[in-house]
């Protein structure tokens, strides 16, 4: 909540926003070379890192001073993950049999 | 010691504070709240009884003579949206743990009381529309809105009652928000973890639930509204899209929603078991850390709803596995009542009957999901009245049970008088018996064959279902009858003592009924839960004055 | 619970307490100030954990029509102007650059910086649906839009210009995309009222380095939307982008 006390957390910002805005270019410029599968895989590990920049260093998840906040995040992303999962314990399985 | 008060006004507390209309319409007390959701809930339930009536009528006879065919699938449509997401689900969260939640913890109320407020309103605004469009001519799909029926074929009002359970969905989220907030930023000092009444457990497990489960419904409401008034194909195998696409969405909150309905149930078991034994609670922590595993678990079994409609047998395989798992924690906590029971000094009060209501019913309900989670029986019985059974056994026997016996033990708080109890322990009774009359026959139907959701059937199934009609009749007097002495005290009762039952928890040691803030000091908190043995071993000392006097 | 007046008269000496108290911010029955700001903040926490469970559904149907129709999505999401999209991305990444400044200007009094800050991330909040709107526009005009007058005839699938792709499965890719972004709209619609009224009151100088919980709130629920996008954009833009 308070980081007032520390020094100015101006260069973060900054550096976080250009890293932000280099992502985007690189996952636009990605999408057009011939990765087979991996373009997705490119696309989305990069948008991962984007959103864990977004939710570390502005949302202040890294300087939260409880691990509650941490869990809160972690915990949604785990009830995330099942909903896509388990519906594909269906949704992947059917031609199986 | 506390002289019982005399007639309500003499002594301030919540309710005599302000008065008029617009001091309860616009109040922030979580406990004018709970009252508020107490009359909104109360209402629904007899809506939604009145269609059971109904329902048990027309199969009271072979023929469909009462109603007709369409009649009769919107009958027990209304019925189970009614009961499911504008009673059982609101039930005993926005009652009884509205009221209890901050007492239980020491707080002065829940964290964000304009938002308790706000989820109140909007619950009557979806309560409203529900009613609504039942009165303009309803929704006949069942309460699951399958589609693609709901989306492509029937022609009565998806969309409209589709918005109600979507506000009231809202009102659900913000509930659980707030008392996940309320448990983990308000408590009393000295109010550890594990010195949490199993109430807050349960709660805060359901709150989780209604956090993380309710938005996908919110959505598939969404998607289910957009595709019946567009037909844009996501869940019409006609364009291209998959209906069981939407029974994952529905089940994925609406299994959970099940431990919605039962998780504060079992809170208040816990409570009252270990009161009328005098005993501390077996395995405390076990019994709490079973509500988290429920809530988790519970997320992990939605497809057992879906064995036969056409999911891979691999998905059917790993459902039906760990549907066998979310059967564990709830066992844990049977035996952990049980054994709580053992060598307890037990007292029959009204309460205690309920919780032991709840104790055979629930096991009953249980044991049968677990048949149901078995593929081979499942196939058998699914879509047949066993499934009917099973889950009125949860709901109506487990649920249900559970929130009449809370409303006994802590109506003496809530209303400041003492219902008749006599009277009290005669309901339960016929509570009970009616309640066995009118589901255990089903088990018998389903099991033989007769299908849920017709309106007809044929003669060989008559006299279970006779049986189980003229149960109903029981039931309905059996709910009648606190209707009637609840409101009767309020007038007439005994003035109630702060703690008639003489029991551990922080919410007795508030006045009955509480003042506005609940503590005249914040409470420091320096025992255990359930110190019902402490309390006993100078039990002409009342729990009250053990109390650190900061005041 | 002793007797009846004292639980009056502490009651009347709460009030007085919080009516002296130094924050007017803080609400009666919270103990202290830091108290009050971390029940906010876990509050919009989990206010934003439901927010992702219900982007969750949405994301669910859509990878499972990913996965089935994959040629017929990527000849859809190719139809997407991808650099207005990309665009789009570039505009939320400085609005939420924006919303820290502004955080930080109220920590460290800095007026003039607030104000500027919250008034730049409403600018680009209407620049992203200014840009949202030129797109809509497009598929609009292209009989892209889900619903009688939709169609999708002779689009050839990527990879494979001989194949055309299905017009049904492209119209619920469609779907998806008008669902997700509009949905995602009406998110940043309800934070530019937000922001609104943030910047009302960081007018009236409401804000100080003590008390700015409503701008961190606003931030969280602003930097979460923003997430949303960063998804959106590779799902629905650069699903299969080859000629
Ligand atoms: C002990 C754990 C439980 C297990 C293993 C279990 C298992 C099942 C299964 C497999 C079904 C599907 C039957 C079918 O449609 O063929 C079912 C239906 C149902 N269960 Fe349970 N159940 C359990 C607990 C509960 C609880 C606690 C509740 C409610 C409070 C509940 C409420 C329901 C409802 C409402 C349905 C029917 C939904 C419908 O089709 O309308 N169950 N249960
Ligand atoms: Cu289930």
């Amino acid at each position: 909540m308070s980081d007032h006390s520390k020094s100015s957390p101006l260069k973060m910002y900054f550096s976080v926003w250009a890293a932000l805005l280099v992502g985007t270019i690189i996952t636009y410029k990605a999408a057009f070379l011939e990765l087979g599968r991996f373009n997705a895989a490119v696309a989305l590990t990069i948008a991962t890192v984007k959103a864990l920049l977004v939710a570390l260093f502005f949302m202040h998840i890294r300087g939260a001073h409880e691990k509650l906040l941490k869990l809160v995040v972690i915990s949604t992303i785990f009830f995330l993950i099942l909903l896509l999962a388990l519906s594909m314990a269906d949704y992947g399985t059917r031609l199986w049999s | 010691m506390a002289t019982p008060s005399g007639p309500q006004g003499e002594r301030e507390n919540y309710l005599n504070k302000h008065y008029g209309v617009g001091s309860w319409l616009l109040t922030t007390d979580h406990k004018r709240i709970a009252l508020l959701y107490l009359i909104s809930i109360t209402f629904f339930f007899f809506i939604g009884g009145f269609f059971a009536l109904l329902i048990r009528l027309e199969l009271l006879t072979p023929a469909g003579d009462l109603v007709q065919a369409d009649s009769y699938n919107k009958l027990f449509t209304m019925h189970g949206m009614v009961m499911v997401f504008f009673f059982l689900i609101p039930s005993i969260p926005a009652v009884l743990g509205n009221f209890l939640v901050p007492m239980m913890i020491g707080a002065r109320d829940l964290a964000f009381p304009r938002i308790n407020l706000l989820s109140w309103y909007l619950y009557i605004i979806g309560g409203v529309m529900m009613m609504h469009c039942m009165l303009t001519g309803g929704v006949d799909t069942g309460w699951t809105f399958y589609t693609p029926f709901s989306t492509a074929f029937t022609n009565t009002k998806i969309v409209e009652a589709g918005l109600a359970i979507f506000v009231a969905g809202f009102s659900s989220i913000l509930t659980g928000l707030n008392f996940v907030v309320t448990i983990h930023r308000m408590r009393a000092p000295g109010m550890t973890w594990s010195r949490l009444p199993l109430f807050i457990w349960a709660h805060y497990a359901t709150s989780i639930i209604q956090i993380l489960g309710t938005p996908v419904i919110a959505i598939t409401i969404v998607l289910v509204a957009v595709e019946r008034t567009l037909h844009l194909g996501i869940f019409d195998p006609k364009l291209g899209g998959d209906p069981l696409l939407f029974q994952h969405l529905f089940w994925f909150y609406s299994h959970p929603a099940v431990y919605i309905m039962i998780l504060p149930s079992m809170g208040i078991v816990s409570e009252i078991i270990a009161c009328f034994s005098r005993k501390r609670i077996f395995g405390y922590s076990f019994v709490a850390l079973s509500s988290i595993a429920i809530a988790v678990f519970g997320f992990l079994v939605w497809a057992h709803h879906m064995f036969v409609a056409g999911i891979s047998v691999y998905a059917a395989l790993i459902f039906s596995l760990l549907s066998y798992a979310v059967a564990v924690p709830s066992a844990v906590k049977v035996f952990n009542w049980t054994a709580t029971l053992y060598k307890g000094s037990i007292r029959y009060d009204a309460p205690m009957l309920y919780a032991f209501g709840f104790l055979g019913l629930f096991t009953i309900g249980g044991l049968t999901g677990l048949f149901l989670a078995c593929l081979g029986i499942d196939v058998h019985v699914t879509d047949t009245y066993f499934v009917v059974a099973h889950f009125h056994y949860i709901m109506v026997g487990g649920a249900l049970m559970g929130y009449l016996g809370g409303m006994h033990f802590w109506w003496p708080k809530i209303s400041g008088r003492l219902y008749p109890e006599g009277w009290a322990r005669l309901a339960a009774l016929i509570v009970f018996i009616g309640f066995n009359l009118t589901f255990f026959p089903q088990f018998i139907l389903g099991y033989v064959g007769m299908p849920r959701r017709y309106y007809q059937y044929p003669q060989e199934f008559q006299v279970l279902n006779v049986l189980s009609t003229a149960g109903a009749t029981v039931l309905g007097v059996g709910y009648l009858l606190p209707m009637i002495y609840f409101l009767w005290s309020m007038r007439y009762g005994k003035p109630a003592p702060d703690n008639p039952w003489n029991a551990a928890g922080l919410e007795w040691k508030t006045p009955s009924p509480p003042t506005t803030f609940n503590f005249e000091e914040e409470p420091v908190v320096t025992w255990e839960a359930y110190n019902y043995e402490e309390i006993d071993a100078h039990s002409d000392i009342r729990p009250d004055e053990e109390a650190p006097s900061v005041g | 619970m002793s007797d009846s007046p004292a639980v009056a008269i502490h009651g009347e000496a709460h009030g007085e307490a919080h009516g002296a108290a130094h924050n007017p911010a803080l609400l009666h029955h919270f103990a202290e100030p830091q108290q009050q700001r971390d029940a906010a903040s876990l509050g919009m926490w989990i206010f934003l954990a439901t927010e992702v469970m219900f982007f969750g559904g949405l994301f669910c149907a859509y990878l499972i029509y990913r996965r089935w129709y994959f040629e017929d999505f990527g000849a859809a999401s190719k139809s997407i102007n991808a650099t207005l999209g990309a665009t789009n991305t570039a505009v939320l990444i400085c609005s939420s650059l924006t919303v820290v400044l502004a955080i930080w200007a109220a920590q460290t009094s800095r007026r003039a910086l607030l104000i500027g800050s919250l008034v730049l991330t409403m600018l680009f909040g209407v620049a992203f649906l200014g840009i949202k709107g030129v797109e809509y526009k497009e598929k609009f005009e292209e009989h892209h839009v889900p619903g009688a007058s939709f169609s999708f005839d002779r689009v050839p699938i990527p990879r494979h210009p001989d194949q055309y792709a299905n017009p049904q499965h492209a119209q619920i890719f469609f779907s998806l995309y008008f669902i997700m972004t509009g949905l995602h709209a009406l998110h940043m619609i309800i934070g530019l009222g937000i922001f609104t009224w943030l910047l009302i009151m960081a007018w009236k100088g409401r804000f100080t380095p003590e008390y700015y919980t409503p701008l961190e709130m606003g931030g969280l629920y602003w930097h979460f939307v923003d997430i949303v996008w960063i998804y959106l954009f590779p799902l629905l833009y650069l699903i299969d982008r080859h000629p």
